[in-house]
């Protein structure tokens, strides 16, 4: 860790602590671990209805979409983490995660669906086979510093923004794109959808993007919180 | 594009600024991917379909699996592109294939054709008995076996982005499965133990390169992930797989040799991932039908067993 990271990590410890779910069915679950508890986030892995309680953010791991579509299914997972989505927990999904928040999909495995929550169409292993996975630096207009390096494995790419499901409560914009200009990062609202794994390569600031929308909303919700028996007061 | 020789992941700092393919981050990462999941044996398309909707991470396109190997005995090689590439065709999720020990052109062949994993793989002849094939330099990655600590080191030198512990392909015995991933991880934590010059005298019994030694005494873990693999029948044996360390399990003859081969690898599916959860193991356990037969290891005689290929 940088100097700076360091500075940042005791910066943030120093704030109220926020809870931060992993899906953690199946996937690399460790590797977000690692970079959210370098945020001072709680992490909270998540494989049952139960362990959603509390959380203040969630991540959906790099992994493959069709196995953690089909368990998040056989247990009872799906709808819940539907309707969390819906509420406006804020979520992060790097490459399976992606596709899992996709509204629409192509290419998927024979009965595979999403949780859906970004208003996007999302090609499934669109670069082609592991041999073409690669490591890049991508163009993310919204960060200074350092560009962003990623891993693409066997990734996934956002082909079509919006033109879906009406009502949403935020436009999707575009958080990270190829030099070619291909769409391999979005948001909307507090969702943020990568074709790639920050997690890997020790990239944090779409995890501390996550993390802060996640005390924006625990802020907002303070009162309402400390009232509800909460572990800790926040404010 | 050639992996760098360096068996540590690129930094952010010294990462590619242009697209880079088969770097060692790139390797490793897809086996990042898989954890928590089961890989599983199959020989043509259908089986291939059928492991995908129970819910396997990846398959491996082979053409008999290990037990058929075993009982049939005779040379085993490479599978016939033709039947992986139907096996690519018939799934969305990821596909790996067997190369022998040693059989750098097999390799090259898989790579060709598109396979996401090579597992360099002591289920079949081993085509050198004194080397293993050079995997730094492939774009693809390799997996490979080991029944201890230093193996699993030798083959990461090479270029290794995966082990799995060998256990014993094709019995439906999981006690040598047991064994090995028992070994490395109790091996892994004795050199978290050492003082520098213990290292340097531990790198020498295990035959391995220091460097790599040192990083695993400073992590406390391989530098890539460790499946397990060899005799894995029920979801029993892939949960205390998982208990005692593993990153997720390979199932070969398991699967396709029981009596319900969808509901069996649909149960180990969700064993590995609940594998803490006595109750979830116990009622996916529930009216499998008939499992592997096997062969108990003990009744093998040394020459065939297959975990002593490879050096």
């Amino acid at each position: 860790m940088s100097p700076e990271a360091a500075d940042g990590a005791r910066e943030e410890s120093d704030r109220a602590e926020v809870r931060v779910g992993v899906l953690a069915l199946q996937g690399d679950v460790r590797e977000h671990e690692a970079v959210l508890r370098g945020l001072g986030a709680h992490v909270v892995r998540v494989r049952r209805p139960a362990d959603l309680e509390g959380l203040d953010a969630l991540v959906l791991p790099g992994g493959e979409s069709s196995v953690i579509d089909r368990l998040s299914r056989l247990t009872g997972l799906r709808d819940p983490l539907r309707d969390r989505i819906r509420e406006g927990l804020p979520v992060l999904g790097t490459c399976a995660g992606l596709i899992l928040l996709a509204d629409r999909i192509l290419d998927a495995a024979p009965g595979q669906e999403t949780l859906g929550g970004l208003d996007v169409l999302v090609r499934r292993n669109a670069f082609g086979t592991q041999t073409d996975s690669f490591e890049t630096a991508l163009v993310t207009p919204a960060f200074d510093g350092p560009p962003v390096l990623s891993a693409f494995i066997r990734a996934p790419l956002v082909e079509e923004l919006g033109g879906g499901t009406a009502g949403r409560d935020a436009a999707v914009e575009v958080l990270a794109s190829l030099p070619d200009g291909r769409v391999v990062g979005v948001r909307q609202g507090d969702r943020i959808g990568l074709a790639f794994h920050p997690e890997v390569t020790g990239e944090d600031r779409f995890h501390r993007q996550l993390v802060e929308a996640a005390r924006r909303r625990t802020d907002d919700t303070a009162m309402e919180r400390t009232a509800r028996d909460m572990p800790c007061a926040r404010g | 594009m050639s992996a760098p020789a360096s068996t540590t992941p690129a930094t952010s700092a010294d990462a590619a600024q242009e697209p880079a393919a088969g770097t060692v981050r790139v390797k490793r990462g897809l086996a990042e991917m898989l954890k928590g999941g089961v890989i599983m044996d199959v020989v043509d398309a259908e089986q291939a379909r059928i492991a995908q909707d129970a819910g396997a991470v990846a398959v491996m396109a082979l053409e008999r699996v290990p037990a058929d190997i075993r009982a049939q005995g005779g040379v085993a090689r490479m599978s016939d592109p033709q039947l992986i590439e139907q096996i690519q065709q018939a799934v969305t999720i990821p596909v790996m294939a067997k190369a022998r020990i040693g059989h750098f052109v097999e390799a090259q062949i898989l790579q060709e054709l598109g396979v996401d994993y090579v597992d360099e793989s002591e289920v079949l002849s081993p085509a050198d008995h004194a080397h293993h094939i050079a995997k730094q330099d492939f774009t693809v990655p390799f997996v490979c076996g080991a029944t201890n600590l230093g193996e699993a080191l030798r083959r990461i030198a090479e270029g290794a982005a995966m082990i799995r512990s060998k256990g014993e392909a094709g019995t439906g015995d999981v006690s040598e499965a047991t064994r090995h991933i028992r070994t490395i991880r109790a091996e892994i934590r004795r050199l978290a133990s050492l003082t520098e010059e213990e290292l340097y005298v531990a790198a020498k019994e295990l035959q391995a390169p220091y460097p790599l030694v040192a990083e695993v005494a400073a992590t406390g873990t391989l530098p890539v992930v460790l499946f397990t693999a060899g005799g894995i029948a029920t979801p029993a044996d892939a949960a205390m797989m998982m208990q005692l360390g593993a990153d997720g399990v390979f199932v070969g003859s398991g699967i396709f040799t029981s009596g319900d081969p969808a509901k069996r690898a649909a149960a180990i599916v969700q064993a590995t991932t609940f594998h803490d959860d006595p109750a979830v193991v116990a009622d996916v356990s529930r009216g499998l039908g008939k499992a592997m037969v096997g062969i108990s290891v003990a009744d093998l005689p040394a020459p065939h067993r297959l975990a002593e290929r490879g050096w």
